[in-house]
């Protein structure tokens, strides 16, 4: 009896602890996670600003003031110790953030959350992202030891971080997981910027558009994808001058697109990603200083993609956001300039067919059979056994449509020409414009940058403004890579790039101001192929007209601006439907939907009810007039909007307007504007049945949710902001203005900043999201831009970090 | 009677100090150790280190999270979820430190038991 009595005691003892100390399934290591000395009590802690730490391998003192902002103002001796300093701050701040974009980035969350991730991995590692950033290590080792050698000032601030933690100080996403952080290397930053290249450079839909083709032709493609649309408000302005352009576009060989049936492709950047930024001149400006903005458009996320610091050595000081896992300042300014940017969106992906010999050891390629590199990704997985999957390199790139993934052929595969494995230097171009002090240096800063490509807007104390288009663009022949294409055939491959100096740029433009927001880079008169890659065609023209509607602009015109909720798309078509729609037919409660939408100004403020009833109209609307592109296991991708309510308005009847299910019946544009109408009535009777209205802030209901599938406990919901995708105020549900930055000129520049966050990354800390309701309100917060390394009044807490052997 | 106080407060003082060289289990270990040098009886044998743990857990919780506004326990509490009140949170952390200790505790009692005829 007393054995048995024991014996029950001792499995009951040794099975509480294996249950307490194990993750299962979702729920964490419940004895781990709660235990008040090692547990997620341990990070209910403030931040600490002030006091001396040693820093291995500084070379001097580096002082660090913090503001009541919790931005940090370094003070470095040299540039080494600056961005040493940068990675140890990062890390302290925000090391759980900073480590798992370079997870995903690498493909490797399945080592963190298990087997569920599994197909995310295999994706990012088919997509060479480890290869791209291979590339980019391997450049800098043979061309730029420099910038590769801050780079490992950096890995070794994070380290020097991550090696006096103890397991009580990591960050609670650490403990929710149940894993550790591992050492931080050169590696990394150049995955990270994959990460950011693949963001805003790694969307493409040549394969959809072979599906198009095929199913509906070239004349019906030509008509709903146009390389341009009827109007067009490019980012340089439509009269800048081409002639000093002496190399020609690539003359067009006999090419065919080969018209393969794909069915899946693989998962692709948010569409929204991209910004807005402008600048006016001395001139243009109230004060006579040029002034400067920028708000990149990102998701909405906890911790912020953003960091904001102050970088100074005796040589420079630059101010502005920094990127986690990225040297030097992003989005900023120093004493003479500042610079900003925006998505420029190309064509920089391209997709080959290849064919393979029998045992896919040889490819063909211009009448012989060349080798195929492999490159074995081993996947490791939390719980299970490691999966290794061999993923085989062409000339071209990648294969990453094969027998083995989303593929059925045994013999061929598709290769991925993408200019995010072209091994950049996109680390230097931002450490130079940290310490450029004129355009020459911004121009000189930018030949490094590769891709993503960006509207770089430039303004500086000596009064010019610019906008480059900075990439590496090929030099593609009329209509190149639109489509799948033969990748046996060298003249299908990229023949040349367009010389850096001919990319588009324009500096002191006579309207006295630049602008960009992802619209067309340049009109049809620019020599070279740029076809529409997704191009914004609402946010640039608001902006463009509000520069041209009044003389001069201060800061509280730019504020303005980039509050802007005025919804270009809505007024553009909404009338249009109203007066062609046959409201007739329409119910009670129909009809006072009908007046509410007819009495909106096309404003998507918070309080409006137009905004909601105009989303639920023109995507059920949408929808129906893109039937045809909806079809199971080929996959395709509608029109824009742009040409969407260009045809509703322009071709009503055409043969696409007509829903396909009703065959007895041929539906024109006024049609479905009734239809469409009705189906909107009926959802948003019932949006207001579950949420009481269906106002503007609750049926957008914006949230900036965490990094882990927006996890409810560390996200915040409900935030009160307008605005929409296309609007200047670009906030959308999940997805808005990640950062606000005004700048104006002055000496030094003055500048005002916010971004939906906070600069902790600890949701213990009282600065995890405290910008976000100022953010939300349209307010800025100054940044408090130090001239000399004293603290003042508006410092609350000043850090010094030490050589360890500096006796 | 005194032997529960003794024993509460010694697996308490002993909790704390293996804390400092063991993980969050030091509290069995704790519970352990005092039920085979300071025997209870009956149910005494599982609540005396039981509450010792919770209290000794919760108190300690609330003092973190007190001195921070209770700013992650709130959030902890939605995760977990307990409706966002950080109090039922430092309820749940002690009352699974005391489960802990108390199991130990009666394993613990069943050794001591070994040795009686």
């Amino acid at each position: 009896m007393k054995y048995t009595k024991l014996i029950v005691s001792f499995v009951l003892t040794i099975g509480l602890f294996f249950i307490l100390n194990t993750k299962l399934g979702s729920i964490p290591p419940i004895g781990k996670f709660l235990n008040p000395y090692s547990g997620i009590w341990q990070n209910e802690t403030d931040e600490i600003v002030t006091g001396q730490i040693n820093l291995p391998g500084l070379k001097d003192i580096v002082t660090v003031h913090y503001d009541e902002q919790l931005i940090p103002h370094v003070f470095a001796q040299n540039e080494s110790d600056l961005y040493k300093a940068q990675g140890y701050l990062t890390a302290k701040h925000r090391l759980w953030q900073l480590e798992f974009q370079t997870y995903a980035a690498a493909g490797r969350l399945s080592e963190i959350i298990g087997e569920k991730a599994l197909d995310y991995d295999r994706t990012e590692r088919r997509r060479g992202m480890g290869y791209g950033a291979d590339q980019a290590i391997a450049y800098m080792e043979e061309n730029d030891k420099e910038t590769l050698g801050y780079i490992q000032d950096y890995a070794d601030g994070v380290n020097a971080y991550i090696n006096q933690l103890k397991s009580e100080d990591y960050p609670v996403e650490y403990k929710l997981l149940d894993y550790k952080p591992e050492a931080w290397s050169p590696k990394k930053t150049a995955l990270l910027l994959m990460y950011m290249t693949k963001m805003l450079a790694g969307g493409d839909e040549d394969l959809e558009y072979t599906n198009a083709l095929r199913l509906f032709g070239k004349e019906n493609f030509d008509f709903l994808f146009p390389d341009f649309f009827d109007i067009t408000d490019p980012v340089i302005p439509k009269e800048t001058n081409w002639d000093f352009i002496d190399v020609p576009q690539t003359a067009l060989p006999e090419s065919m697109a080969i018209l393969d049936t794909i069915s899946e492709t693989i998962s692709k950047p948010n569409p929204d990603n991209g910004s807005n930024n402008w600048a006016v001149s001395g001139a243009k400006s109230a004060t006579g200083n040029p002034i400067l903005a920028n708000d990149p458009h990102l998701g909405l996320n906890l911790p912020s993609i953003w960091f904001v610091m102050q970088l100074s050595t005796p040589h420079h000081n630059a101010f502005g956001a920094t990127i986690p896992g990225a040297l030097s300042v992003i989005s900023g300014f120093n004493e003479h300039i500042a610079w900003g940017e925006t998505n420029a969106t190309r064509d920089v992906i391209d997709w080959y067919k290849v064919e393979f010999n029998k045992d896919r050891t040889k490819y063909r390629y211009d009448g012989i059979w060349r080798d195929v590199k492999v490159r074995v990704e081993d996947i490791k997985i939390k719980g299970k056994k490691n999966y290794k999957d061999s993923v085989l390199y062409t000339h071209h790139g990648p294969v990453v449509f094969d027998k083995n993934f989303r593929g059925d052929n045994k013999l061929a595969g598709y290769a991925m020409r993408w200019i995010g494995h072209d091994g950049g230097n996109n680390q230097r171009t931002f450490i130079e414009l940290n310490k450029a002090k004129n355009y020459d240096d911004y121009v000189k800063a930018l030949k490094h940058w590769n891709a993503p490509a960006q509207n770089f807007v430039f303004a500086s104390t000596e009064g010019d403004i610019a906008l480059w288009i900075q990439g590496k663009f090929p030099n593609k022949w009329e209509g190149q890579g639109k489509f799948l294409m033969d990748g046996s055939n060298p003249e299908n491959d990229w023949q040349s790039y367009i010389p850096q100096p001919f990319n588009a740029h324009t500096k002191n433009p006579d309207r006295g101001f630049v602008s960009s927001a992802n619209q067309h880079p340049v009109d049809e008169n620019y020599p070279y192929f740029v076809f529409n890659d997704g191009y914004e065609t609402y946010r640039n023209r608001v902006i463009n007209d509000y520069f041209n509607s009044k003389e001069k602009f201060d800061i509280e015109d730019f504020k303005d601006l980039h509050n802007n909720n005025y919804n270009l798309k809505a007024a553009e078509i909404v009338p249009y439907m109203l007066a062609h729609m046959d409201a007739s037919s329409l119910s009670e409660e129909e009809m006072a939907i009908y007046d509410e939408i007819k009495a909106w100004t096309f404003n998507n403020d918070i309080n409006e009810v137009g905004p909601s009833i105009f989303r639920q109209w023109y995507g059920k609307l949408y929808n129906l007039v893109w039937d045809e592109f909806d079809i199971e296991d080929i996959a395709l991708t509608a029109p824009f909007t742009y040409q969407t309510i260009y045809l509703l308005k322009n071709h009503g009847n055409h043969k696409f307007m007509d829903i396909k299910e009703t065959e007895d019946k041929t539906e024109t544009a006024e049609d479905l504007f009734l239809i469409a109408f009705k189906e909107a009535a009926k959802r948003l009777i019932e949006i207001r049945e579950e949420k009481g209205d269906y106002t503007w802030l609750k049926y957008k209901a914006t949230y900036a949710g965490h990094l882990l599938q927006a996890l409810p406990a560390f996200s915040r919901f409900d935030i009160p902001i307008g605005g929409d995708r296309n609007i200047v105020n670009a906030t959308a549900e999940n997805h808005g203005p990640s950062w606000r930055m005004i700048v104006e000129m002055s000496s030094p520049p003055t500048a005002i900043g916010i971004y939906p966050g906070g600069q902790s990354g600890n949701p213990g800390s009282k600065y995890y999201d405290n910008f976000i309701d100022d953010w939300a309100a349209g307010k800025y917060h100054h940044l408090y831009f130090m001239q000399s390394n004293k603290a003042t009044e508006a410092i609350i807490g000043t850090q010094t970090l030490t050589p360890t052997n500096n006796d | 009677m005194t032997k529960i106080i003794t024993n509460f407060f010694a697996t308490i003082l002993l909790a704390f100090l293996l804390s400092f060289v063991m993980p969050w289990w030091s509290v069995m270990t704790a519970a352990l150790a005092t039920a085979l040098f300071i025997p209870l009886k009956r149910a005494a044998v599982f609540f005396v280190p039981f509450f010792a743990i919770l209290i000794f857990w919760a108190v300690y919780s609330f003092i973190l999270s007190s001195g921070n506004d209770y700013t992650l326990a709130k959030r902890i509490a939605v995760l977990l979820p307990l409706s966002g009140n950080p109090y039922l949170l430092m309820l749940v952390t002690g009352i699974i430190g005391g489960l802990a200790a108390g199991v130990a505790a009666v394993f613990g009692k069943q050794i001591t038991l070994m040795g009686n005829k």
